[in-house]
């Protein structure tokens, strides 16, 4: 029987806010172990949480930047359960009254364009961190707890079922990152766990309506992981399909060195959290006139950034999609651009060898080595014919170690381009009388032959010589 | 015995009947309420008529490490120590 994955990911991001959720204390990432914790984030009886307004002023804009409808009535709730991390025994979340419901984004995954509905967003704490005595959580015989991390103010993002591949659940989970870096709520370090996502997946046949039983794997912070543990959960429920078998709901952990998922609880139904109302915290009242407000602050978002990068230099759909996917690569490709450098060459050496580069130093591309400004006046050496689009390789393998300006490297390391016509007539006469052969196939009809040639007179001039000179004068003195 | 576990208390096998039957006159005392009429009452949620009760952005001393592991009852190496956190599976 084919199958069809149904996938929903819950999306969790900390706020990029200066203090916790309900109380001071700071959210500085890495601090000592329980050093960020007073008697609010701690539970102690008798204390009283106060909303920090910044919260809900980037819970409203997420909403908004995700074409949410924004409550204008919302309020928090208890959400009882029994786990260390929290040392009050509830979380501090929403219920049924979220910040902002009812949104969508849209998605490019193979050419294809597809909407994904957003369920809610609601504004919660996060839960402290525990480090396990033994090797993993289920051969602990204790656990530590450090409670810098209770309180850090999370939005919670909650999908529709609305995604059919790991690739569409990638896609998704990219699209809400862009968009959180660009209202700039959220510092969205992955590695940080600032934005880590929970997956349910399910399978039903093909054609069919109804949901199948679906199982969820929590936390996954990297989108390989995401890919990865999807496809093997996929696979998995397959298998125990086809075998007759039925798939139970729970929760499973995702182990990356071993590529599997494995069983870890029985899914508690949304009842055994015995939601109540907060009644330390009144409700959240926000006018239309204030969300409007909101919406008009908001900067320009990665579609409509796509869509101008399109209709103003022409880029394709795919590369705006790319260079849009991250704030930072936005503002890398408009800081090239600003130099006069052609747009199609600024994406094509920003997808090409700036981010290869990026990526085998694992370095971001705020703090690259070679700065916008600098790409976009390398990329004008070779409009203006100064150096060739292969030299260009090695000046921007130079200037990658090298802080200075691209002009000075190519002179430097005399990589000027041979444009004079006399100088790479030699070496062509030279590559002639070498290759008789390749001469003798071009004039009895093998046009190719003529790129072997081209070939060796690029190898003879170090690739210096103008490939466009060198093809003219190949092929008028071939013809002679 | 769900309620029981849910709320991490332990429950002899003996005293679910007494425990039952003390759960039920409380939950059908609550009863006595579904029978006002509220056709014309708003749903309330709080008590008090307050609401947007806000905090600015701007961090406060945090405890010392020392004072917030006071209470612990037990901890090591400056964290909280707890048993093994999973159930038996």
């Amino acid at each position: 029987m084919q199958y069809e994955a149904v996938i929903g990911l819950e999306i969790h991001s900390e706020l990029k806010t200066n203090t916790k959720i309900f109380c001071g204390c700071k959210t500085t990432f890495g601090a000592e172990q329980n050093t960020h914790v007073c008697p609010v984030c701690l539970g102690l009886p008798g204390v009283l949480p106060s909303v920090n307004k910044k919260v809900v002023e980037f819970a409203i804009k997420a909403g908004l930047a995700t074409n949410c409808k924004i409550n204008e009535y919302s309020k928090f709730d208890r959400k009882n359960y029994y786990y260390p991390d929290l040392p009050k025994n509830w979380q501090t979340s929403q219920y049924d009254l979220p910040i902002a419901e009812h949104g969508f984004v849209e998605i490019l995954v193979d050419g294809e364009k597809k909407k994904i509905g957003l369920t809610r967003i609601h504004m919660e704490e996060d839960a402290g961190k525990l480090v396990h005595s033994g090797t993993n959580i289920k051969d602990s015989a204790s656990s530590n707890v450090d409670y810098n991390r209770t309180g850090v103010p999370l939005i919670e993002i909650v999908s529709e079922p609305d995604m059919r591949s790991a690739a569409e659940a990638r896609a998704y989970m990219e699209k809400i990152k862009a968009i959180l870096e660009y209202i700039d709520v959220s510092n969205c370090r992955m590695e940080e766990g600032n934005l880590r996502a929970d997956i349910n997946v399910s399978l039903r046949p093909v054609g069919e309506e109804k949901l199948g039983t679906r199982t969820e794997m929590k936390n996954i912070n990297s989108f390989k992981a995401l890919e990865d543990a999807i496809n093997y959960e996929i696979e998995r429920q397959t298998e125990v399909l086809e075998d007759g078998g039925k798939i139970v709901q729970e929760t499973r952990t995702w182990d990356p060195a071993r590529g599997v998922t494995l069983s870890m609880r029985s899914k508690e139904d949304a009842h055994d959290y015995r939601y109540m109302p907060e009644p330390d915290l009144p409700p959240i009242v926000t006018s239309k006139e204030e969300i409007e407000a909101y919406r008009k602050s908001l900067p320009e978002l990665p579609d409509a950034r796509r869509a101008r990068l399109e209709s103003e230099y022409g880029l394709s759909e795919y590369d705006a999609t790319i260079i849009t996917s991250s704030r930072d690569m936005a503002e890398y490709f408009d800081g090239v651009v600003a130099t006069g450098a052609d747009a199609k060459q600024a994406a094509n050496w920003i997808m090409g060898d700036l981010s290869k580069n990026l990526n085998a130093d694992s370095i971001a591309i705020k703090d690259s080595p070679v700065e916008a400004k600098r790409l976009g006046e390398m990329i004008g050496l070779i409009e203006k014919g100064t150096i060739s689009g292969k030299i260009a390789k090695q000046v921007f393998a130079e200037m990658w170690k090298n802080p200075d300006p691209p002009e000075k490297i190519v002179k430097d390391k005399g990589l000027v381009q041979i444009t004079d016509t006399k100088a790479i007539e030699g070496i062509v006469d030279e590559v002639i009388a070498k290759n008789q052969k390749a001469v003798e196939d071009y004039k009895n009809g093998n046009k190719k032959a003529i790129g072997a040639l081209v070939g060796q007179v690029m190898k003879a001039s170090k690739g210096k010589a103008n490939p466009q000179t060198v093809n003219q004068l190949l092929a008028k003195k071939l013809e002679e | 015995m769900h309620v029981a576990s849910l709320s991490r208390l332990r429950v002899e096998e003996s005293e679910t009947e007494s425990y039952q039957a003390e759960l039920d006159k409380i939950i059908s005392y609550m009863d006595i309420l579904t029978s006002v009429d509220t056709a014309n009452t708003p749903p309330t949620t709080y008590a008090l008529p307050m609401e947007n009760v806000f905090r600015d952005d701007v961090p406060k001393e945090s405890l010392s490490r020392e004072l917030a592991l006071s209470n612990a009852p037990d901890e090591e190496d400056g964290y909280f120590k707890v048993p093994r956190v999973l159930e038996e599976s």
